[in-house]
């Protein structure tokens, strides 16, 4: 049973159309990798694939209940510390006891900044705390927008291995990101150039 | 029933029809507006109290019951577009705004220059004029919300649910203003009072709602023709028509 | 995978996303003196427009308080969504398995505690600075706490509306106005009629009417606009 099947996607703005004809059938221990110039359409596509964009989009779009998404912003209060962030995020989908989400923290290296508001955070801890939640979501289907940019050498290992594991373990991601095939034969890829209108 | 509106969804379909439609409907509104006119201004015998000046309600009254009335297909438009996804209802809603909010205002208008002469002044806030105030209101807000919004297509769906809200809130507004008006004025003065209305005054009256029903169909429909024209200006179907003309 | 996870029941997602928002309100109490103040200032105007005359000032007191109440209601309703929609949280919440008007419920229902609730409570205070009576104070009280729901909730809608709007709010006031004209006339009647010794339970009760149809039916609108600013 496929985490996510869509057919023959398309993609409007407005008046234009940015995409047309994208099919994509996500099983588990895939990686899918968006790729395109700027402005092709993959954050557009990618939140189609998630459930976000309803208008503008025409084709049959399936997916499991759910999905974890990670877009460009880290959907965290600035004055709540990262404990509570993670506790009472809006996405419903962290079930787990406190000690549960500090061991997380501590993975991420934000060990010791669990009670402090995220404001105070540097922008790269911020990001951090928003991947977090990749350790603590059930979620078996990961839709990541550009998840490498603005994460340091360190931090792109760590990503790496988590998504790794991920599809190891009986998930699937999809990503978008501007820098070429990291997975090498693990992943598929999807050239939005070819379905641009 | 349901073929007939299905096809109305399709703009090719629609604008052959509404052409059709407009052809014959335009002349009798023409006429319609005419006759009514002309009997409700000219025949009609002068009021009791309010001598000629009360001739005003031939345009004041069919204003408004139509403008109250253009909301709600306005809402019902906006209601089908949201829940059947039609684009075609997008397009009606679209062109009803600001028939309906021009409306409002005639009849806004139309009632000062009723009150200056009967009652002395141009503003009264009595419970009709100051629901017409907010049905104005109403309309106003969903033709700037339709502005503000880039992507149009979410505009006319964010359109739909305020709409949407608005009818459910008119009969709401209506009534509460109408019990603050009671309650303020004292029983002896009714600027609109439901005085028993003579025949003859009734029936052109009548023709006149029935004159401004048909503006208003043929003004919405004018309005989406021209809509569909600039929106499908480059597709075959508009420009074969075109050529073909 | 899926189906071995415990998900959460609705009542505590609803539960998670009031202490999210209440917690973060709670966190920045200026956030929620600003409104109380801006009450109090405006109510001050009033006095300084129309003349000191005690006894005109408190035939004009239940409207001039529903008026200012209706104003400070607008000003904390265009920030509703806004930092929900800036940091992603809003698309977190479409896409959670839950009726995003539930969601949204939670949330409101913390921004109304800590205005409108606030607000009503601390109202006998100013009704007293415009010398309304004191048999009239607690049916002041009582309608705002009833009339702030609808005013809080209509405002959430107008918010939905107009968050992926750039400066948005006063686009928002536009909008919200008439229809929160019912319950300000329900309000400042029921009051009016508490200091006339008139009975003022008619205009409490539809007050009350208008909030349990404001909470049944508006969240879903709520969720409506919202559904559709996130699109764009």
């Amino acid at each position: 049973m496929s985490l996510l099947a869509a057919h023959d996607v398309e993609i409007e703005r407005g008046d234009r159309r940015l995409l047309t004809g994208v099919s994509l059938t996500v099983e588990v221990g895939d990686i899918w990798q968006l790729v395109g110039a700027n402005g092709v359409g993959k954050t557009s596509l990618l939140r189609a694939l998630a459930g976000l964009a309803r208008l503008g989009v025409t084709g049959d779009i399936e997916h499991d209940q759910q999905r974890l998404y990670l877009g460009h912003a880290p959907s965290l209060k600035k004055t709540l510390s990262p404990l509570d962030n993670l506790r009472c995020h809006p996405a419903c989908d962290i079930v787990v006891a406190d000690d549960v989400i500090f061991s997380a923290l501590a993975s991420v290296s934000l060990a010791g900044y669990e009670d402090r508001p995220v404001g105070s955070l540097s922008a790269g801890q911020q990001r951090r705390v928003a991947l977090a939640r990749l350790l603590l979501s059930p979620a078996p289907l990961w839709l990541l927008d550009e998840p490498f940019t603005a994460l340091d050498a360190s931090g792109c290992d760590w990503l790496d291995a988590q998504i790794r594991s991920h599809v190891s373990g009986g998930g699937a991601v999809v990503y978008t990101s501007h820098q070429p095939s990291r997975f090498g034969s693990l992943q598929q890829d999807i050239d939005l150039t070819c379905h641009v209108c | 029933m349901w073929t007939f509106i299905h096809k109305m969804g399709s703009p090719p379909w629609f604008f052959r029809f509404s052409g059709t439609v407009v052809k014959w409907l335009l002349p009798l509104t023409l006429v319609l507006l005419a006759v009514g006119a002309a009997w409700g201004l000219l025949v009609a015998p002068p009021d009791f109290r309010q001598g000629n000046s009360y001739r005003i309600i031939y345009i004041h009254v069919p204003a408004a019951v139509v403008a109250l009335a253009g909301y709600y297909v306005m809402a019902f438009a906006g209601a089908v577009s949201l829940i059947w996804r039609i684009k075609m209802a997008d397009v009606t809603m679209r062109a009803a705004a600001p028939v309906g909010a021009v409306l409002t205002a005639v009849a806004l208008v139309t009632g000062a220059i009723w009150g200056k002469p009967t009652w002395g002044t141009w503003w009264v806030w009595d419970a009709r004029i100051t629901s017409m105030l907010i049905l104005l209101f109403l309309y106003l807000g969903v033709v700037a919300l339709f502005e503000a919004y880039e992507n149009k297509t979410a505009a006319a769906r964010a359109c739909a649910v305020l709409s949407l809200v608005g009818t459910v809130n008119i009969p709401i507004i209506y009534k509460s203003v109408d019990w603050w008006y009671s309650l303020h004025q004292p029983a002896s003065i009714k600027f609109t009072g439901e005085s028993a209305i003579d025949s003859s005054m009734l029936y052109p009256l009548l023709l006149m709602i029935a004159a401004f029903y048909c503006l208003f169909a043929v003004t919405v429909l004018l309005n989406m023709r021209a809509e569909l024209v600039w929106s499908h200006r480059e597709s075959g179907w508009l420009q074969q028509l075109v050529r073909k003309a | 995978m899926s189906a071995d996870v415990p998900l959460l029941s609705l009542r505590a997602a609803f539960a998670r996303q009031f202490l999210r928002h209440f917690k973060a309100l709670m966190s920045s109490p200026a956030d929620m003196a600003n409104p109380l103040l801006f009450f109090f200032m405006v109510v001050t105007l009033f006095p300084l427009g129309l003349g000191p005359d005690p006894e005109r000032l408190s035939t004009m007191a239940p409207g001039i308080l529903w008026v200012v109440a209706l104003l400070s209601s607008l000003m904390v309703s265009s920030k509703l969504f806004a930092s929900d929609y800036e940091d992603g949280s809003l698309e977190q919440l479409a896409i959670a398995p839950y009726p995003l008007s539930v969601l949204v419920l939670g949330e409101v229902t913390a921004h109304w505690l800590a205005t409108g609730f606030l607000l009503a409570v601390v109202s006998p205070l100013f009704g007293v600075m415009l010398g309304l009576p004191q048999h009239g104070l607690g049916v002041l009280c009582y309608s705002l706490l009833l009339g702030t729901v609808c005013l809080t909730l209509i405002g959430a809608m107008g918010s939905a509306l107009t968050v992926s709007i750039r400066r948005g709010g006063l686009l928002m006031s536009l909008l919200i106005i008439p229809l929160n004209v019912p319950v300000l006339i329900f309000g400042t009647t029921a009051v009016s009629e508490a200091i006339i010794g008139g009975n003022p339970s008619t205009w409490l009760a539809l007050l009350g009417g208008l909030a349990m149809g404001s909470l049944a039916l508006v969240p879903l609108a709520i969720s409506a606009a919202l559904r559709v600013s996130l699109d764009n």
